[in-house]
């Protein structure tokens, strides 16, 4: 219980982009910058996978860079948690037919939350991240 | 050499200084990197054949999604080839909002890199700073097309939407914000001991180099060679706009910089000349659901340089063949020029400094051993 409050309180996050637009990207770290800010929630973006504890993925899986999500995933500690940023990474739409895409990020990695857009306003991103945080603390281990 | 004398260091796909997944693999002798391997191909999606099996109307919106930071470029530049294959004439009012919004791109664009190349000079202030003023452009983004990021509003014969004069206001009243706001970056990147320390003769490109590597955009500009296809090849309402095209003889990231900071000066300019001649009438036409067989080239000066789209079509409502080719592919040889003889701590900026967006560049993907999908490569290449 207490674990998991201090937890919720400075999660890490770390950015994947696994082949998006940059679109996401961008607003993404428009949500770090001043206007929306999200370090007010504690949330710090740092660049290894080993500090973090949610991964913060955009764009749709194509078939080179599935292995390396894997492994980035793979190299963070547990509890770790997956947020999935925009349309492309909630279903690979709109190159979900694309030769060498594979899919969305939960076709190689399991997703905690979906943000839907193209982009994602930042208030729906910080939305996500807050609701994950919700969980992470209202959850009984 | 009986022994191996230098250190192989890989760089990427996941790595703090990108934002986007790239490879590259450094050779380092103690300090200095004696090569470098780029490996490009990560986000390579296959939209050049999504687009040859959607028809034109359709294709527009993937042409929107090759980028999210230039996509009113790669929008301007696929309609541009497209109405060329059909053969129908966009009206003057229309001309007139795609060159306003492509300078309002150029100027988010180039206020996104000088945040960037200011973070990754240590440099944080700057970036924040940059960032927040970024917004003002988004907002009015949003304003005019709805969309902060992706706008849609470049479609077949026109414009989605117009610009109307309560809007053009809004828009002379935030270039006037924006204006005071470039004015003091100048001011910061000139007498800033920090930025300039981390940016003069960093990444150096000398102009016979840039030249024959076919650099494009700021990355040519800020070695002294005046190229833009704005001046040299206009498209849309480029030819009736009065402006410099800005180059700077410094050859380092710091020109680069520099440059990137004037043409937003420009590009102001450029908007507010547009505003107040903006020719009445309709601004936008219907466009047939066919395009009669043909090929064509298009060029656009994106925010990164030039990209240039190529389209042949065979009479029916999808293009046989449809390919992009996206600045900063054109850079990459500079930048692999650029990495040559430069300590490790300075990799980070100079490959901010050609301000790369892979995910308009990857355009190809290697099959080997005539395995057709699955995993491309081999897992010590990752």
């Amino acid at each position: 219980m207490v674990v998991n409050w201090a937890r919720s309180g400075s999660p890490w996050l770390i950015h994947f982009n696994t082949g998006g637009c940059n679109g996401c990207d961008i607003e993404f770290v428009a949500a770090v910058t001043p206007v929306y800010d999200v370090e007010r929630f504690g949330i710090k973006l740092q660049g290894s996978p080993r500090h973090a504890d949610i991964l913060a993925a955009t764009g749709p899986v194509t078939s080179q860079i599935a292995q390396s999500l894997r492994r980035v995933y793979d190299q963070m500690p547990s509890p770790k948690f997956v947020v999935a940023l925009g349309t492309c990474a909630v279903s690979g739409a709109p190159f979900r037919n694309c030769y060498s895409i594979q899919g969305g990020i939960d076709s190689v990695i399991p997703v905690d939350v979906y943000v839907p857009g193209c982009p994602p306003r930042p208030e729906a991103m910080i939305d996500g991240i807050a609701k994950l945080l919700q969980r992470i603390r209202g959850a009984k281990k | 050499m009986g022994y191996a004398s230098t250190v192989k260091m890989p760089f990427g796909p996941q790595h703090p200084a990108l934002k986007e997944p790239e490879h590259f693999l450094f050779e380092l002798d103690g300090d200095t990197v004696v090569g470098v391997t780029p490996r490009i191909g990560y986000v390579h999606r296959g939209i050049e054949k999504a687009l040859e099996l959607s028809t034109y109307g359709h294709g527009l919106y993937l042409a929107e999604r090759i980028c999210g930071i230039c996509t009113v470029a790669h929008t301007c530049c696929y309609t541009q080839a497209i109405e060329e294959l059909m053969g129908i004439e966009v009206p003057p009012r229309a001309k007139y909002i795609r060159t306003i919004m492509s300078e309002l791109e150029r100027l988010h664009s180039h206020s996104l890199w000088v945040g960037l190349v200011a973070h990754e000079a240590g440099f944080d202030t700057l970036f924040m700073y940059a960032w927040r003023d970024r917004e003002a452009i988004l907002s009015l983004f949003q304003e005019i097309t709805g969309g902060r990021v992706l706008h849609a509003i470049n479609t077949l014969g026109g414009v989605r939407r117009d610009i109307s004069p309560e809007l053009a206001d809004k828009i002379r009243c935030t270039m006037e914000y924006f204006e005071g706001r470039v004015k003091d970056y100048r001011r910061i990147i000139r007498t800033e001991p920090t930025f300039l320390k981390r940016t003069r003769d960093v990444g150096v490109l000398k102009p016979s180099d840039a030249a024959k590597l076919d650099a494009v955009g700021p990355t040519l500009r800020g070695s002294g060679i005046k190229e833009d296809v704005r001046r040299d090849d206009p498209y849309i309402a480029y030819d009736e706009m009065p402006f410099n095209v800005i180059s700077s003889d410094g050859c380092d990231v710091f020109a680069r910089t520099e440059v990137r900071v004037e043409e937003m000066m420009e590009s102001i300019g450029i908007i507010r000349y547009a505003l107040d001649r903006m020719p009445a009438g309709v601004f936008r036409v219907r466009a047939p659901r066919n395009a009669p067989a043909g090929e064509c080239v298009s060029r656009v000066e994106a925010p990164r340089g030039e990209d240039m789209h190529f389209a042949r079509s065979d009479g029916t409502a999808k293009p046989e063949r449809y390919k992009v080719r996206a600045p900063t592919l054109a850079n990459i040889p500079a930048l692999c020029r650029m990495l040559v003889g430069i300590h490790v701590a300075d990799i980070p900026i100079i490959l901010a400094g050609i301000d790369p967006c892979f995910s308009c560049m990857d355009r190809m993907v290697v099959v080997r051993g005539g395995r057709a999908s699955g995993t491309l490569q081999s897992k010590r290449d990752v």
